[in-house]
């Protein structure tokens, strides 16, 4: 990001064109009804699958007290890792100079606060005492992990806001006088949102290097957040979890992840709201990139992560690593392996496969094989405790998620789609002023 | 102490459990003043509310705690209730300058399970949850098997203390990890850092959820249970505080625990009585711990299951019982 803005293109013809591109789809449409019609009513059945898990207890779930974290802690650790593609995306990639994560970028911010504002919900669907939730505040032990993940990630989540909403202050105010064709309170909402942002050269520099500190902030924190939620099993003494890389692990897990959910949104995007002028070809093409280079690393961990403990084959190790390549989690270790690891990286090396809906599909694959990922890394170990399972029930032997746990489950998969929805639809989804001002310098080399 | 010693070095190199003696049992003292002053009172509190009932009755008839009946005036009565704020701050200051251990000789086990049955009494459980579980261990295809009771085993460094976010499971100064469920939000975290296993979660509403109702928790007792919360061996510290032997301990019928106090390297048998110079026991019969290598410095320790006086009768199928 250059550390000064030239404020001309603010003149120049072209924004009006950009703004109308961007603005065009924002707004209340029929589709956007039917479709939040049909999101909300979804997570109606499935806030009332959490109301009879307040009810009944958390016997309503497939948990027991071998298996005690099942589903929602898979699925917490799913989120927090799809999140992390903000920082890759904004800040890394960003402050490298990458011009081509300009239109990207917003949308990527905007998967990190969906997904790291539900985390937080999701592990409170997994706690036994929900409304004890104040405790964590008022008897909190600094030794314990779950005081760092709860501590990073709402710093995760306060940055992640502020990159979402620092940009777009100026494209508010661009917005005002071109949004005719919207409801009169989302204006409203504009006047407010836009701070009396005037365009001036000290605004664009404070603002500027607002975003460059928080930019800087967010990679150690996004790299805390992750590395505890990795801790939370690292700590522990049992077989599977017991392991130093499983920060690094985690951590290039979770770029897999969100660079798919991006591609995902960004197809999306570009095929509704007919931005193909901004969401290219080329976009899609430096986003596959990106996915098979994150997934040879993330590949490269689980080697380490797998291989190395199956050389040795430590008794309590062999147990657990048996039942993932040949035993009950067999099928669903190798198709993760497979579908959303290696086929991927080998098809994605041919520029073939980088197009738009290829793209998709492949994304698509690669984001549902993450999130079973997690569910292996969190439940099989706990099949497998040092002693054994002896004198109880049936049904505590082996873990079956339950419809009320699955329901829940989906309704913050729901609660996220909602945010990322009411984002994309009522804010411009592609950073206007930065836009303009990129072609407006391109025209001004071009004359010259 | 020093006779203690004496009595101890005679019986050096001899079998651990020859070493019988009739030393104190080194509750009584301790035991006694708690318990007396709690009887009482109880007592002041049953009379007082007989009394309140009898219309114009201007004395109270109470017991006091060296058993003589005294009448009180009504005016400047007050009710003794049993403060939570009390229970809890005992609860979690422990019985100072004790240092909790428990030995059980795994060549006595014959999996009668009664230390499983009066423990849920106790705490108010279900069949299928477990404080102390006796499990059929085999270390190797070739090695006999035997049954291994398993509490709680009080580690002195307690991978679930570590992990707890809210200060509910706290490690106490007589070696005594306890629950508080007051607090537990219910995270489970110290499940998943458990690697014996000892702790349950209430999933449900506890068996006596509805008859427990209104009884002030009692921290070293952990009942009532409450849902959504955690639960495990406490190492009976409610009996411990009145002088007795925890509720596992006094119910096994064949000898298998022995419970006492590093700080006075004894412990008495549960089912016999006799008491024990721990150092001795544990020297003599190669007394081990759990999993040592895992650095969780367990405070309960077991005697090899060697020269055993009956054959290995597994008639209980471990997998299917319940």
């Amino acid at each position: 990001m250059a550390s000064e803005v030239n404020t001309d293109f603010l003149q120049d013809k072209k924004l009006d064109s950009i703004a109308a591109d961007i603005l065009r789809p924002v707004g209340i449409t029929q589709g956007f009804v039917v479709w939040m019609g049909f999101l909300g009513i979804s997570l109606m059945g499935c806030i009332y699958a959490y109301y009879i898990q307040w009810d009944k207890g958390l016997i309503v779930t497939g948990l027991r007290d071998y298996v005690s974290w099942g589903m929602y802690i898979a699925n917490f650790v799913f989120f927090v890792a799809t999140s992390l593609v903000g920082m890759l995306i904004s800040s890394v990639l960003g402050l490298i100079g990458f011009k081509w994560v300009k239109p990207i970028a917003r949308i990527a911010e905007i998967i990190a606060v969906a997904f790291a504002a539900v985390a937080g919900l999701v592990i409170v669907s997994d706690m036994g005492r929900p409304e004890r939730l104040a405790n964590v505040i008022l008897h909190g032990r600094i030794q314990s992990p779950i005081i760092w993940d709860v501590t990073v990630v709402t710093t995760y989540l306060t940055i992640s806001i502020l990159l979402y909403f620092l940009p777009l202050i100026p494209d508010l105010a661009i917005s005002k006088g071109r949004m005719n064709h919207t409801p009169k309170w989302l204006q409203n909402i504009y006047e407010v949102l836009s701070v009396k942002w005037n365009h001036t050269p000290e605004q664009y520099r404070l603002l500027l290097k607002a975003i460059r500190i928080l930019l800087i902030l967010i990679i150690p924190t996004a790299f805390a957040i992750h590395t505890v939620t990795s801790w939370l099993f690292a700590v522990t003494l049992r077989p599977g979890w017991d392991s130093t890389i499983f920060g690094p692990y985690f951590l290039t897990g979770a770029f897999v992840a969100g660079s798919a959910a991006v591609v995902i949104v960004m197809y999306f995007i570009r095929s509704n709201y007919k931005l193909e002028k901004y969401l290219t070809n080329h976009h899609f093409d430096m986003m596959g990139k990106l996915l098979v280079l994150v997934s040879i690393v993330y590949l490269y961990f689980n080697i380490n992560e797998y291989l190395v403990p199956s050389f040795k084959m430590k008794t309590a190790e062999a147990i657990h690593l048996h039942d993932l390549f040949v035993g009950e989690y067999a099928v669903m270790f190798w198709s993760v392996q497979l579908l959303g690891l290696v086929i991927p990286i080998i098809l994605l090396l041919f520029s073939f496969f980088r197009k738009p809906f290829s793209m998709l599909i492949i994304s698509i694959v690669v984001l549902v094989a993450a999130w079973f990922k997690r569910f292996l890394i969190v439940v099989p170990t706990q099949d497998h405790p040092f002693l054994p399972k002896q004198y109880v029930p049936q049904a505590w032997m082996v873990y079956q998620p339950t419809v009320v746990e699955t329901a829940i489950t989906v309704g913050t998969l729901l609660l996220v789609i909602i945010i990322i929805t009411i984002l994309v639809k009522f804010f411009p989804v592609i950073p206007i002023w930065e836009m303009a001002e990129e072609q407006h310098e391109l025209d001004h080399k071009s004359q010259k | 102490m020093s006779q203690n010693s004496k009595d101890a070095s005679h019986v050096h190199g001899h079998h651990g459990h020859d070493s019988t003696n009739s030393r104190r049992d080194f509750f009584k003292n301790f035991g006694l003043f708690s318990a007396v002053s709690a009887a009482g009172a109880a007592a002041i509190y049953s009379g007082h509310s007989y009394e309140a009932n009898k219309p114009g009755a201007n004395f109270v008839r109470v017991l006091t705690a060296d058993n003589r009946i005294i009448e009180v005036p009504k005016e400047g009565f007050k009710d003794i209730k049993v403060d939570l704020n009390q229970l809890q701050k005992q609860g979690r200051e422990g019985l100072k300058g004790h240092r909790f251990v428990m030995v059980i000789d795994l060549a006595k086990c014959r999996n009668a399970r009664k230390c499983i049955t009066a423990c849920q009494g106790a705490h108010h459980l279900r069949p299928h949850e477990y404080h102390i579980n006796t499990l059929v261990m085999q270390e190797s295809e070739n090695t006999a098997p035997y049954f291994m009771p398993k509490p709680c085993q009080h580690c002195d460094n307690p991978p679930c203390v570590a992990v707890c976010p809210v200060d509910a499971t706290f490690k106490r100064q007589d070696g005594i990890v306890l629950i508080d469920n007051e607090r537990c939000i219910g995270c489970r975290f110290c499940i998943a850092a458990c690697p014996y296993s000892a702790r349950l979660f209430h999933w449900e509403e506890p068996l006596m959820a509805e008859a427990d109702k209104g009884t002030p928790y009692n921290i070293e007792l952990n009942v009532p249970q409450r849902k959504g919360t955690i639960s495990k061996c406490l190492f009976s510290s409610d009996r411990l505080r009145e002088g007795k032997l925890p509720y596992c301990v006094s119910a096994c019928p064949n000898g298998v625990y022995y419970f006492g106090d590093e700080n006075q390297d004894s412990v008495t048998n549960g089912t016999t009585k006799e008491t024990f110079r721990l150092s001795e026991l544990l020297k003599v019969n190669a007394g081990y711990q759990l999993m040592p290598e895992l650095g969780t410095k367990p405070r309960v320790y077991y005697l090899p299951a060697k020269n055993r006086l009956f054959e290995f009768k597994d008639d209980k199928d471990p997998v299917q019982s319940i």
